[in-house]
């Protein structure tokens, strides 16, 4: 390409990032170098070819950004269409990310988007360790602990002091309908995504004795005969599949007789695609909105050129625009972030093993999912339960039911949890106060 | 089962297509947005940015009004060109690319400046539902502000120079009923029952009960019975202060069933009626801003042209007046709690019958007051009616000012500005600076800083534009030399990002105006992306 005409389209940039300031970072130094760190160096990964994703490969690159790579193991649906910009109806059923990649290659010449169509558990922390800065945008939020978990997992210690350039920065946005957030994360520095779980609420359930025997909602209805009529009548031989309209179907009208038979108003068919589905509404101004601040961000941590936000805003559109940002607080005793022992108080070690494993699961400091426990007991490993391997859940079971001081645990006992928020094991200490 | 299911709805393409937005604002705003055709002036990276968010959630029609042949800084930061189309029209290219992402959506475009369109075709405007104007000389932009604000048709005009954007709203008037409060109120009426309600809750005897049945009475029938015991006591009115509050919640607490130990049973209703004390035990009142709604001289005095909201803005309030005794009609809607299912669903059932009859009589009202208007009686339709009835506690009514004023300084809000100026915190000085800008290219025909050898002289010039301006507004020097060197660093630089969020905000606004769904932002928003926020103006 003609070398004149790329210094001008990247006039903008330039302008930016070779004049001064007095607002700039005061480490800033305008300079050529930045711009050429952005198109030849500067790797980004994003997490997620989604909503967010499409929106931030196009930002990056005209940002300047060159080298990027995108996971995300979906493939495209028709009602991804309504947002997801770089998808058409004849790319229904193609991978997401390497739809995106090429979209964004084939429009913005030297663009080198690289796409992965897997899980991110499928790669190694080698993978995760060749960027300089992640992009996340993701609606999952177990996904975004796992991610979080493995940039945490690269931070190097010599004698309890950080090495700064195994930090790498972690820009996560989220949103749902007219709202959204976004996070600046240094992990190691500044406060991670596990430091403040409280942020992400818990997904709304029903307790089964309200489904089963006092429905009131429309939504009710839907969930006893997901979790009810449809194990035992096993309609189509297999698993719910949300993406079936025949699924959808038997579920819309066998949820329709319970409401009626209640007297409960309101159901439609509508609802039931959500409830079964989990479907977050999205828009695509919104995705736009957030997506394009992360890119800002990351725009802004790549060169220096102005001070980050620090560190979480949240926003919202319903009423006029709101926008607010706040710095989120570092929790010391982070199960993720933070470099001393993970405790797990308890009142005394009569507590069993079950009860324990409710901690780990319901206390809002862990939020566990299926947590794995093995615990080193006079330098022997020794498997305590195993939640999600169904021949080892067998064997472990009947440790549910025994109290830690009889499974010869201790203060001292190193107990080692695995679990699918995170990509390597905790390590826990039991700390019975008296 | 009494009646068969009836057969699933098949879902049409469209409707799976759209589903996540759906959601957000139902059939019926979908409907309103695909009748909807939108004019943009200047296929900037904003302007596109701006109809991305519009093409893809499906808008009628869109039209492309630029003059401009593409240069390469356009191919830099706008994704709807590619490299292809250097030295084409602009509007040609933009509309091309634009209109591959959505097949419902029909795109022209116009390939000259608005500058002549406002001078050799007036009426060209006449039929848009929405105007928006990015990075427009302040010339022209006077002009068109006040050919729309005559029209009456929304313009909005927006921009973004380095880090900061600036989005301004110009509507005449603007109505809203679904507002899509965060939290809605529940209209449960404990202190004002009607008439089955009161019958309703007569019928229920909490003492005669089994445990069972008690503590699965709704805490709406406890909250109701308690107050009733209350003002055996006390006389007429609630529990109004926090003491009074605190007594009746010890009363609730009391009321909660006993062990044969005397200690207190779990009972999650009664938990969940002294939780609702709060919120649940205040008079039921038509909201003030409602109250202003209805008095508004366009509900009182209704003529030929008034539209469906003030009509039945009317039917509202001759309902207040009538049959409604004092209070909007029935929302008909119940939040759940803890309840066995009849319980609940016969409760549920006499709120939701109220509202049926309440919308009945607002109807006939609106029936009453078409016939008066010599309006045909299918110009409004009953379930218009009813939306209405359940959203009138939330109804919105926001008036804005032309963009032409803000140019006069006898008509600008100058007020608002010296105001805000006053906190070193608030954006209200981009605004100053933007309007610098503006002055600044009325006399120079360049952004300040554009070429890299004048950045020095432009901070001169640019300063001077500052002072004249805040001359004409009568403010004093109150402007930091650092946001000017800020601007000419920009040198009007329009960074992707930037105007990527600030084409996102214009774009959702415009839909809240096409779909008079949620509330516009009312008038003027500037965002500033070094802080990663914004603040709201009236001016
Ligand atoms: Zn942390």
């Amino acid at each position: 390409m003609d070398e004149e005409n790329l210094h001008r389209k990247l006039s903008s940039l330039r302008k930016i990032l070779e004049r001064s300031g007095p607002f700039c970072r005061p480490d800033f130094e305008p300079s050529p170098e930045s711009l050429k760190f952005l198109m030849q160096n500067c790797k980004i990964l994003v997490v997620g070819a989604g909503g967010l994703g499409c929106e931030c490969l196009k930002n990056l690159a005209l940002m300047g950004f060159r080298q990027m790579e995108v996971i995300d193991m979906d493939v495209i649906d028709l009602s991804n269409l309504n947002r997801q910009f770089l998808f058409r109806h004849k790319d229904i059923g193609k991978s997401k990310a390497v739809t995106a990649a090429k979209f964004i290659n084939d429009r913005i010449p030297g663009c080198n988007v690289t796409p992965h169509f897997c899980r991110i558990q499928d790669k190694e922390p080698e993978f995760y360790k060749q960027f300089h800065i992640i992009l996340c945008g993701l609606d999952s939020i177990i996904a975004r602990r796992w991610i979080n978990s493995m940039l945490t997992s690269l931070l190097v210690y010599n004698d309890d002091q950080l090495d700064v350039s195994s930090v790498i920065p972690l820009i996560d946005g989220g949103t749902e309908g007219f709202k959204g957030n976004l996070r600046v994360i240094l992990p190691g520095l500044t406060p991670c995504i596990e430091c403040s779980l409280d942020l992400y609420p818990p997904q709304i359930t029903y307790p089964l004795c309200t489904i089963a025997n006092t429905p009131r909602l429309p939504e009710h209805c839907i969930e006893y005969v997901k979790v009810v009529q449809w194990p035992r009548e096993n309609p189509f031989d297999c698993c719910i599949d949300g993406d079936d309209p025949q699924h959808i179907t038997w579920i819309y009208e066998k949820s329709n007789d319970r409401a009626l038979h209640f007297g409960i108003r309101g159901l439609t068919y509508r609802l039931v695609q959500g409830v079964i589905k989990n479907i977050i509404p999205a828009v695509a101004s919104t995705n736009a909105i957030i997506a394009s601040m992360c890119c800002t961000e990351v725009f802004k941590v790549a060169t220096s050129c102005s001070a980050s936000l620090n560190n979480y805003m949240v926003f919202s559109n319903t009423d006029g625009i709101y926008t607010f940002s706040y710095e989120a607080e570092k929790n010391e005793n982070c199960l993720s972030c933070s470099h001393s022992i993970k405790e797990v108080p308890l009142k005394s070690l009569d507590v069993k093993l079950k009860e324990f494993i409710d901690i780990l699961k319901y206390d809002n400091a862990f939020q566990l999912k299926n947590p794995s426990i093995t615990a080193k007991i006079s330098g022997k490993n020794k498997t305590l339960y195993v939640e999600n391997i169904a021949s080892l859940e067998e064997q472990t079971r009947q440790n549910l039911s025994k109290s830690l001081f009889e499974l010869g645990i201790s203060n001292q006992t190193d107990l080692i949890v695995a679990d699918s928020t995170a990509p390597s094991t905790f390590t826990f200490k039991v700390k019975v106060s008296d | 089962m009494a009646s068969p299911a009836p057969k699933s709805p098949e879902q049409s393409e469209k409707s799976r297509k759209y589903d996540r937005q759906l959601r957000l604002w139902n059939d019926h705003g979908q409907a309103l947005l695909e009748s909807a055709h939108i004019c943009l002036i200047n296929a900037n990276a904003l302007g596109t940015e701006i109809m991305k968010s519009l093409v893809l959630p499906g808008i009628g029609a869109f039209t492309i009004i630029d003059g401009h042949k593409v240069k390469d800084e356009d191919i830099g930061s706008n994704f709807f060109l590619d490299s292809d189309s250097l030295g084409k029209s602009r509007a040609q290219v933009t509309t091309q690319l634009l209109l591959e992402m959505n097949s419902d959506v029909r795109g022209d475009f116009i390939d000259e400046g608005p500058e002549q369109i406002l001078n050799n075709s007036p009426d060209f405007f006449n039929n848009f539902s929405l105007v928006i104007a990015c990075a427009m000389p302040e010339k022209s932009l006077v002009v068109l502000s006040r050919k729309l604000w005559e029209l009456d048709i929304p313009l909005i005009a927006c921009r973004t120079i380095g880090f900061v954007g600036h989005i301004r709203v110009q509507v005449k008037e603007h109505t809203v009923v679904e507002t899509h409060p965060d939290n809605e109120k529940s209209d449960l009426r404990l202190d004002k029952p009607f008439e089955a309600l009161k019958k309703h809750f007569d019928a229920i005897d909490l003492e005669s009960m089994d445990l069972k049945d008690h503590s699965h009475t709704p805490y709406v029938i406890i909250l109701y019975k308690y107050l009733e015991k209350w003002r055996s006591t006390y006389g007429g009115d609630m529990p109004k202060t926090y003491a009074e509050k605190e007594e009746f919640r010890q009363m609730l607490r009391a009321g909660i069933r006993k062990d044969e130990e005397n200690v207190p049973l779990s009972e999650e209703n009664f938990e969940e009626a002294i939780k609702a004390v709060n919120t649940c035990l205040s008079p039921t009142i038509v909201p003030s801003g409602v109250k202003e709604i209805l008095n508004d001289n366009n509900c009182v005095n209704l003529n030929s042209k008034s539209t469906s909201f003030w009509i039945i803005a009317k039917a509202i309030r001759d309902f207040v007046e009538n049959e409604g005794d004092g209070l909007l009609p029935q929302k008909g809607s119940l939040p759940d709690m803890v309840a066995d299912t009849e319980k609940f669903v016969s409760l549920q059932q006499v709120y939701h019958k109220q509202a049926g009859l309440d919308v009945e009589a607002v109807w006939r009202r609106t029936l009453q007051l078409l016939r008066q208007l010599g309006k045909p009686s299918d110009s409004i339709p009953e379930k218009d009616v009813k939306l209405y009835c359940r959203h009138a506690s939330e109804l919105c009514v926001q008036r804005g000012t032309c963009i032409a004023d803000e140019y006069d300084p006898k008509l600008l809000n100058v007020n608002e500005i010296v105001e805000s100026l006053e906190n070193p915190e608030s954006f209200m000085v981009h605004y100053v600076m933007l309007r610098g800008v503006d002055k600044f290219i009325d006399e120079y025909n360049t952004y300040p800083g554009e070429f890299d050898d004048h950045v020095e002289p432009d901070i001169v010039k640019l300063k001077a534009c500052i002072s004249k301006l805040l001359g004409e507004w009568g403010c004093g020097p109150v402007v930091k030399d650092d946001y000017v060197h800020e601007f000419c660093r920009y040198g009007g630089a329009e960074l992707h990002s930037v105007s990527a969020t600030v084409g996102g905000l214009a774009a959702q606004e415009a839909v809240k105006f096409i779909t008079h769904q949620y509330k516009p932002v009312n008038n003027t928003f500037i965002f500033d992306a070094v802080s990663c926020t914004g603040n709201t103006f009236f001016l």
